[in-house]
């Protein structure tokens, strides 16, 4: 099935709730509201026609011109065809949801795809964006958030972040020098 | 945390009703529970992984992983380098199968730039060989050290002795025996030395007895049959669900493998099966399936290396590094591209801004994904099969933290 | 200020032989001083000239200047001649020549030994009462009558007499010949490690330890013995010091005390006790309970997991362990192991292993009962290592943990010397004597005579066979080790419980109605199935033993080809 088609069956089905497409790139997506991505996931993931039950990856990443940040789930469709003489059929299709940098809140998907348990969680941990009733959720300052994955958990800020500035010492280890804050260097 | 404590022991006070191994293990002596801190420097735990268990006796009753002590951001680098000079940071990903995370970001990023329909022929079968080989290697390094966790130390130095001419052959080719950066975007680094391709087919000769070698000592020896058959079952399902891949998708009986639903590097014009669980020895999707299908992954990657060897007769000549692969720019756009890797499908995010250097890159390590799977696997199951669960998941940490 | 100041380094070459020269002169002057001492002491005493409280300071002087005068000749000569002589031990075979040697040589002195005993028990008493002054002990001989028994025999020498006199004591008999036991328990760790490695190294195509000492890395116990000295000896903090330490000890002495009444052959034994059996058993099952202190002083929560594993299988495994060994004491009709060596005498179809097939099954439970016992793989569940890093040893470091191996290795030798004693007929050959006897007289040979003596000695029975004989048990362990994986707890206790208990009580009951019948009420068609059965396990026995023979043989013949060998890939650029 072509990213379009099923592009064409979400946008009769959820109507103004789909905020964007675009084919005409290497990557086909749709972009998904925020506040609806749930209901949209749940329709990706059972709906017979699209059955996208392999959540392969959730990518985040930071816009700082624009000040929003994207989480980008790319899905994949595992039919189990004929075990014998075919292979699976494939279908791929990548969905965007936009949040604005300063409160970014998604809906957690964990609970339709287990393997969204952990990429929400690395997601917070190096971008900042927030799973709400993520299953595996810790009580933060500002509210429930992911519990922090491949960082400590009292690390400070999210890493991946354009304008993130690199800690000058973590309890007590220095880590960078107030140059190497400005210009890293690898 | 105390009162967590209390709250988890009187939860757990009822008795529990364990199927194992298909007999009954009636819990009538409830003891106290432990909390035991199963690494980061543990032997079964294959580097850095830590994972927490909840123990009452021999039975875990719970494992939490903890991860993330080999960050080295490399998806920040990402952010700072050049594509090309990203390379050899994919190497120490996956270190034990550096080629094909290599291969695997190379072909995203010239998916990207549409630089993929300008490499030529020979670099792309030249890069089928070494993908293979090194997913040999890889599967012969899961293969010796799942012999270690489940006890047996002889069929560890067997893998390795195979893998040592594997080495010797990458040697030969780029001068590195682990952290290659030989396969690069726009190709390969460098042709094939003299008679690499006589030196491939007769280690081939002589590494496919040695599969059965393999099968006789361990696969088939009894002990090691009652250690895997029917512990960690995973069911196809949970598998999709959990976002598994690679082998442990495969052993749990789903026929899923992108170099057959989406070939890339050309894999359409090779002949070989794509090997599944099928429970021979127990239920479907357990340790010993997914152990099986590497072993026999292994066979298969024999099978396409020949006939790769074949194809590269034609074409001695040709350029095998694009000369756009050095200065190459992004475009404002993005991928994210995936290839089989040994582990399973490793996936690369790409988004450039028009610059030399991409906006954000992301990996999606294999093992990453499949690790999330041990919270499910490992509940009520004995200790010992702690390590075997992880050690038929072979995951490599440095692709876990990255 | 900071630089250390090493005078061999600093010095030039020339002042470092000099400092060789004074150390050659001064190890010289005090061997000729010891010599001296002893010469004269040697020549100032007869026998009969000494009041008897004087005799051990003479013999302290005699022997001991003696021996610390050859030590230090040995020594001047080892620095002055230490190149040639570290040549000479890089030739081939010259360590393996050692090696022999001092095996033959440790036989021949425990053989003298032996002698010298029997010689002073034979002495008849001296006269009148005698009393050593210090101690008040009262005594049979005096040194005039060793001197006179040692003439009636031709000897001459009377220090001598002087040296032998001490030996009419029990108490310093005893201390001879545990002397003798304790440097056996020491080399067979020392001697178990280091073929084990070999052996692995053999089973998974490499060489293993090749450095140290030169054929073969032979020296490459000794050495990491003396490595684990220096290391830093840890003791957990949180722990239990008192309980960490006397751990070690209760693991370790048990096993040497099995010793004690282990018969090497018919005479070699130094308690030849009645209930020996059940006295080996019994040291070897103390065991369990320094491991268990061992993982509960560590207060590591792997080190506990070890020790409660330990004591699982081996109080669970000693029970078919014991219940097995039963039936050959029932075929011998006693716990005495000489006695039951003994009636296995007389060619190899005699060995209970072949007596009746309860027996033959009896001889594999009790093996596998006592791999599970020495914790050996597959059963080596309280240290496996992919699972309890450690188990109970994941604290200790150092000598410390060296001395568990010196108890297991030493344990593992006793399950083996008890297989042999029980089950493969002890110390007496697999050829009955009377043929060597026959044999000997047919090449003109007179048995009595020295080499018949030897040929005797070597082929039909005595300690060589019996160690021969339990290291190939001990090899057996190695090799199911470097082979098999290893079982879980639960399968353990499953196959011990479940399958091996019944299995050894359905074998004893069995074995006592067939004793009943063939023996005791002699049914004839029993005796002819005894009979029948008999000869077809002994044929069995005869099959086995050619087909490993040949399999050695092929592997032997065949050792290069065998291991991975890629002639191209080896000439690589990068190889």
């Amino acid at each position: 099935m072509a990213p379009e088609e099923i592009a064409n069956i979400l946008k009769d089905k959820f109507g103004n709730k789909i905020t964007g497409s675009n084919f005409e790139t290497a990557h086909p997506h749709v972009l998904v509201e925020a506040k609806s991505w749930l209901e949209v996931a749940r329709f990706l993931k059972e709906d017979p026609g699209l059955t996208f039950n392999l959540l392969r990856s959730i990518s985040a990443v930071d816009m700082l011109e624009d000040d929003e940040l994207i989480a980008v789930y790319d899905l994949c469709a595992c039919r189990p065809g004929d075990r014998e003489t075919d292979m699976c059929a494939f279908d791929e299709f990548c969905v965007k949801v936009k949040v604005p940098r300063n409160n970014p809140h998604i809906p957690s998907v964990a609970n339709i795809w287990s393997a969204a348990d952990w990429h929400e969680r690395e997601a917070y941990d190096l971008m900042g964006i927030v799973f709400d009733e993520h299953p595996d959720s810790v009580m933060g300052v500002e509210g429930r958030h992911p519990r922090r994955i491949l960082c400590p958990d009292d690390w400070d800020g999210y890493p991946l972040r354009k304008d993130y500035r690199f800690p000058m010492e973590y309890h007590g280890i220095p880590a960078v020098t107030e140059y190497e804050q400005t210009r890293p260097v690898h | 945390m105390k009162t967590d404590a209390v709250d988890i022991v009187l939860e757990s006070q009822p008795d529990i009703n364990v199927e194992l191994n298909g007999s009954q293990i009636q819990h009538d002596l409830p003891t106290e529970e432990m909390l035991v801190n199963m690494g980061p420097q543990h032997p079964a735990t294959h580097g850095v992984l830590r994972i927490v268990l909840r123990t009452d006796g021999e039975m875990v009753l719970e494992a939490v992983p903890h991860i993330g002590y080999l960050h080295r951001c490399a998806e920040k680098i990402g952010e700072t380098v050049a594509p090309y000079q990203y390379i050899p940071y994919t190497d120490r990903m996956d270190y034990l199968a550096g080629m094909n995370n290599n291969l695997g970001f190379a072909l995203a990023v010239e998916k990207l730039t549409g630089l993929e329909q300008e490499i030529s022929k020979r670099a792309t079968y030249i890069r089928i060989i070494f993908a293979e080989l090194n997913r040999i290697a890889s599967h012969l390094v899961a293969f010796g050290t799942y012999g270690l966790d489940i006890g047996a130390i002889t069929p560890f130095l067997y893998a390795f002795r195979e893998r040592e001419y594997i080495l010797d052959l990458f040697e030969s080719a780029c001068g590195a025996r682990l952290t290659y950066s030989y396969i690069t975007i726009g190709g390969v680094t460098d042709d094939l030395p003299d008679k690499f391709v006589e030196i491939c087919s007769e280690f081939l000769d002589y590494f496919e007895p040695k599969v059965k070698e393999y099968n006789n000592l361990l696969s088939h020896n009894h002990i090691f049959v009652k250690r895997t058959a029917d512990i960690g079952v995973i069911t196809g399902e949970e598998a999709l669900d959990y976002g598994l891949t690679g082998p442990v998708l495969r052993g749990s009986g789903v026929r899923w493998d992108l170099r057959k639903v989406r070939p890339h590097c050309s894999y359409d014009e090779f002949e070989f099966d794509v090997p599944v669980g099928q429970g021979l020895k127990g239920t479907v999707g357990d340790c010993w399936d997914r152990y099986i299908v590497r072993i026999q992954e292994m066979e298969q990657s024999v099978k396409i290396i020949r006939q790769a060897l074949e194809k590269l007769r034609g074409t001695e000549g040709q350029d095998v590094l694009h000369k756009k692969g050095k200065t190459i720019k992004l475009p404002d756009d993005d991928i994210y591209f995936e290839i089989e890797n040994p582990r399973g499908q490793l996936g690369f995010y790409v988004q450039g801004n028009g610059a030399a250097i991409p906006a954000r890159v992301k990996a999606r390590g294999p093992s990453f994904c499949n690790l999330c799977v041990t919270d499910k696997v490992c509940r009520d199951v004995l200790l010992a099969d702690v390590a075997a669960i992880i050690g038929s998941l072979d995951v490599v940490m440095g692709e876990v933290d990255r | 200020m900071s630089q250390i100041t090493l005078p061999w380094i600093e010095k030039s070459p020339e002042t470092l032989s000099g400092y060789r020269r004074k150390a050659i002169l001064l190890l010289f002057v005090l061997a000729v001083g010891h010599l001296g001492i002893a010469l004269v002491s040697l020549f100032a005493f007869k026998p009969g000239q000494l009041a008897d409280w004087k005799i051990p300071f003479v013999l302290a002087l005699v022997l001991g200047a003696s021996l610390a005068g050859m030590a230090f000749t040995a020594g001047a000569f080892g620095v002055v001649f230490y190149r040639i002589i570290g040549k000479f031990l890089r030739w081939s075979y010259v360590a393996f020549a050692l090696f022999l040697g001092g095996v033959v040589g440790a036989c021949l002195i425990v053989w003298l030994h032996a002698e010298i005993f029997t010689f002073i028990k034979g002495l008849s008493a001296a006269e009148g009462e005698h009393r050593v002054w210090l101690l008040a002990v009262p005594y049979d001989h005096t040194v005039r009558n060793i001197y006179a028994g040692l003439e009636a025999i031709g000897v001459e020498v009377p220090v001598l007499a002087y040296a032998l006199w001490p030996l009419q004591f029990e108490f310093i008999r005893d201390l001879v010949a545990l002397g003798g036991i304790i440097g056996f328990i020491s080399i067979i760790p020392a001697f178990g490690i280091w073929w084990e490695r070999k052996v692995s190294a053999r089973i998974q195509s490499r060489m293993g330890p090749m450095r140290v000492g030169g054929w073969h890395g032979w020296l490459q116990s000794p050495a990491d013995g003396l490595k684990l000295i220096f290391k830093e000896d840890i003791i957990p903090p949180e722990g239990d010091p008192l309980l960490f330490r006397l751990a070690v000890y209760i693991t370790f002495v048990p096993p040497i005390c099995a010793f004690l009444a282990l018969p090497f052959a018919a005479a070699w034994v130094f308690r030849d006790l009645d209930v020996a059996l059940i006295f080996i058993l019994a040291m070897l099952g103390i065991e369990v309970v320094g491991v268990i202190l061992a993982g509960w002083a560590s207060n590591n929560k792997w080190a506990v997991y070890g020790s409660m594993r330990e004591a699982c299988q081996m109080v669970s495994y000693e029970i078919p362990m014991g219940m097995s060994l039963l039936i050959p004491i029932m075929m011998a009709g006693s716990l005495k192991l000489t006695d039951i060596a003994g009636a296995q005498a007389g060619g190899f179809w005699n060995w209970f292993v072949f007596a009746n097939p309860w027996c033959f099954i009896a001889f594999f439970t009790y093996y596998c009962a006592a791999l599970a016992s020495c914790k050996r793989a597959p059963f080596d569940l309280p240290e496996s290592e992919s699972e309890l890093v450690a188990g109970f040893l994941t604290e200790y470091s150092g000598f410390r943990w060296s001395l568990f191996f010196f108890g297991e290795y030493a344990a593992m030798f006793i399950v083996a010397g008890l297989a042999v004693i029980l089950f493969l007929g002890g110390w007496s050959s697999p050829i009955p004597e009377a043929w060597i006897n026959s044999f000997l007289t047919a090449v003109g040979a007179s048995p009595d005579g020295f080499f018949g003596t030897l040929a005797r000695g070597l082929l039909a029975g005595g300690p060589i066979i019996f160690v021969l004989k339990a290291t190939f048990l001990f090899y057996v362990q190695l090799w199911v080790r470097w082979t098999l994986p290893r079982v879980r707890i639960d399968q353990v206790l499953y196959a011990c419980v479940q399958v091996m208990l019944p299995l050894v009580m359905v074998l004893l009951l069995a074995n006592t109605l067939w004793i009943l019948g063939t023996d005791h009420l002699q049914w004839g068609w029993l005796n002819v199935i005894d009979g029948i059965l008999h000869w077809i396990l002994v044929g069995i026995g005869v099959i086995v033993a050619l087909a490993i023979l040949c399999i050695a043989l092929y592997g032997f013949k065949n050792n290069k080809r065998l291991v991975g060998q890629l002639a191209v890939v080896d000439q690589l650029p990068g190889s």
